[in-house]
């Protein structure tokens, strides 16, 4: 019961996010590059639903395209974390033991050990506020989080019998860890990839709040609220809608990653019953 | 526990030398030549060339970084461009408002916790262990700095309680100071308080179904006496050690909770010499976060085997 409650509302949430992303390509309700100063601050109304900004632009037109900004710096963010972690942690646990499998982990240890918001500051710092190294900076965390994961998955699909025949047949280990072991951690990364997905938002829209992440006149949410926070106490609605909008993304991502788990992993669900 | 002490105590060294080398080298490929970068576009050749040699850019790199990592050790973090002023000095002022900021907002977290994650496992499965839970998923999902600018718009601009920002310093009282810092403490331990909770309550769920555990029902105490004298003690290890972890996380996150409120911590100094190029502060503070933030987990390493014997070997 639990299980299809967090299922179902975590994938309303997200759909309503990607919805309003992939919508604002083709459709907004306003167009957010034209500045309407007199009708700047108004209050949510039927014309504006969520009101309009300093400029006068349409807030819900610029949470739409804003989602996009988001979406679109958490996957490519995590594709960097799966696409880099992945291999390494298949590499790592097909040669279990050996001096790949120590450098990996022990990066992976010291990864970890960083503080990854100061070193995503100083990468965008240094390399320039852009939503790209905002990607970069963000996705580097991201590796070590699959690479670890990947290998403890797979270390115990090594043990197991299927893999031993596959090894009898003659097949190497970079095709065993592709065809056999890939497909068996998959649900693992899947589950995970959500909860990285959300934190990614959460990092992109910290990120752009101290002027570090998408720069304008892109839309983001946590540019929005750094725009609003001198305007909070006559326009309160200014930092309300796209703090709201950041809570219904990493919550759906959460609740979503929570009912796929419990879907997924067969273990929590005898553990249940 | 020597042995393992050692043991971790090398990796610490290993970590720091690297995470140096990384700042260090990251710093290095700032586009164009670092003193041309904080002088800006419009600065004179002779300008960027007595930079240079003020910074020491003329020597080979490896001389530098070992120069820079040697003044560290020694405590001398070299003399800020913009301000003129030793960076030690700076970090140390700014250190009087980011740590007791980290340390208010871990109390704040763990009073706010315990208490939830305790509820949370004695009433499993029933309304408030579900309430509790609802209220984590929020916790977790809400940006810390929105829930901050929230909070300023609540008790400061509406309710007048708090000022919105700003801090006076120690000198004017304890207790004056103490308030200037409770909404941004509010704000970073919210987030941090709900992951501690989950921890909590899965910690003491998970001792609950120990056998030593019916035996203190089955001795014919009652399940809340059983919770907290035997499950409580047993299920605090986990707990100790993310709080640890939460520590060094409430340092290093309290740079963008500065900027909202305006504090003149290590957060806003970063920000700062980030606006003024002063790369020689930014690489130092950098360094000094990720340097307590290893050095905290690597206590935190060490206490768990003091307490739990077996983590020992396992290394």
């Amino acid at each position: 019961m639990i299980r299809s409650r967090n299922l179902l509302i975590g994938g309303t949430l997200c759909l309503i996010v990607v919805t309003a992303a992939l919508l604002s390509f083709v459709w907004t309700p306003y167009d957010i590059s034209q500045m309407d100063i007199p009708n700047k601050l108004q209050k949510p109304s039927a014309a504006h639903w969520f009101g309009t900004d300093h400029f006068g632009r349409d807030i819900f037109s610029m949470i739409m395209i804003g989602a996009r900004t988001s979406l679109a710096v958490a996957i490519v963010a995590v594709g960097i974390g799966m696409g880099l972690g992945v291999p390494l942690g298949l590499w790592a646990a097909a040669n279990k033991g050996g001096w790949v499998d120590e450098i990996i982990m022990r990066g992976n240890d010291l990864i970890f050990a960083f503080p990854s918001l100061v070193i995503a500051i100083l990468i965008t710092a240094i390399m320039g506020a852009s939503a790209l190294n905002a990607i970069i900076a963000i996705g580097i965390f991201n590796i070590p989080v699959f690479a670890r994961l990947t290998r403890s998955g797979a270390l115990s699909l090594w043990e197991r019998e299927f893999i031993l025949a596959a090894r009898v047949a003659g097949k190497s280990k970079p095709r065993i860890s592709a065809e056999h072991i890939l497909p068996n951690v998959a649900n693992l990364l899947i589950v995970q990839g959500t909860i990285q997905f959300s934190l990614g938002i959460l990092a992109e829209a910290g990120l752009s709040y101290v002027g570090l992440g998408a720069q304008p006149p892109t839309p983001s949410w946590g540019r929005m609220l750094a725009d609003a926070q001198t305007m909070v106490s006559f326009a309160p609605h200014l930092a309300l809608v796209p703090g709201l909008a950041i809570v219904t993304a990493v919550l759906g991502l959460n609740l979503l990653g929570d009912g796929l788990r419990d879907l997924l992993d067969p273990k929590i669900r005898v553990a249940r019953t | 526990m020597l042995r393992y002490a050692l043991k971790r105590a090398l990796s610490l060294l290993i970590s720091l030398a690297i995470a140096s080398l990384v700042i260090f080298l990251v710093i290095e490929v700032a586009p164009g030549d670092p003193a041309s970068y904080m002088l800006g576009i419009n600065a004179q050749p002779e300008t960027v060339a007595a930079l240079r040699a003020e910074l020491g850019l003329d020597v080979p790199k490896m001389q530098r970084y070992l120069a820079w990592v040697g003044g560290m050790a020694r405590g001398d973090f070299g003399t800020s461009y913009t301000y003129r002023t030793p960076v030690g000095q700076m970090i140390a002022d700014r250190m009087w408002v980011s740590l007791p900021l980290a340390l208010y907002a871990l109390a704040l977290s763990t009073l706010i916790a315990f208490p939830a994650g305790i509820y949370a496992a004695a009433r499993r499965g029933k309304p408030g262990d579900i309430a509790v839970m609802g209220a984590t998923q929020l916790g977790v999902a809400v940006p810390n700095f929105w829930f901050a600018m929230m909070l300023v718009l609540i008790f400061a601009i509406n309710l007048r309680w708090f000022s919105a920002g700003g801090f006076p310093g120690w000198d004017i009282g304890f207790f004056l100071a103490l308030k200037s810092l409770t909404l941004p403490a509010i704000a970073l331990a919210l987030p941090q308080s709900a992951i501690l909770a989950r921890v909590m309550r899965s910690s003491l769920l998970d001792i609950l179904s120990e056998d030593f555990m019916r035996t203190a029902r089955a001795k014919g105490l009652s399940r809340r006496q059983a919770l907290w004298r035997h499950g409580l003690r047993n299920a605090l290890i986990p707990v100790l050690t993310i709080i640890g972890l939460q520590f060094s996380f409430l340092l290093a996150g309290g740079i963008i909770i500065e900027q909202v409120f305006f504090l003149p911590g290590l957060g806003r100094l970063i920000f700062q010499s980030i606006s003024a190029r002063d790369l020689i502060v930014v690489e130092s503070v950098v360094m000094l976060l990720v340097f307590s933030v290893i050095l905290v987990n690597f206590l935190v390493d060490l206490a768990y085997a003091a307490v739990d014997p077996r983590l020992r070997s396992r290394t």
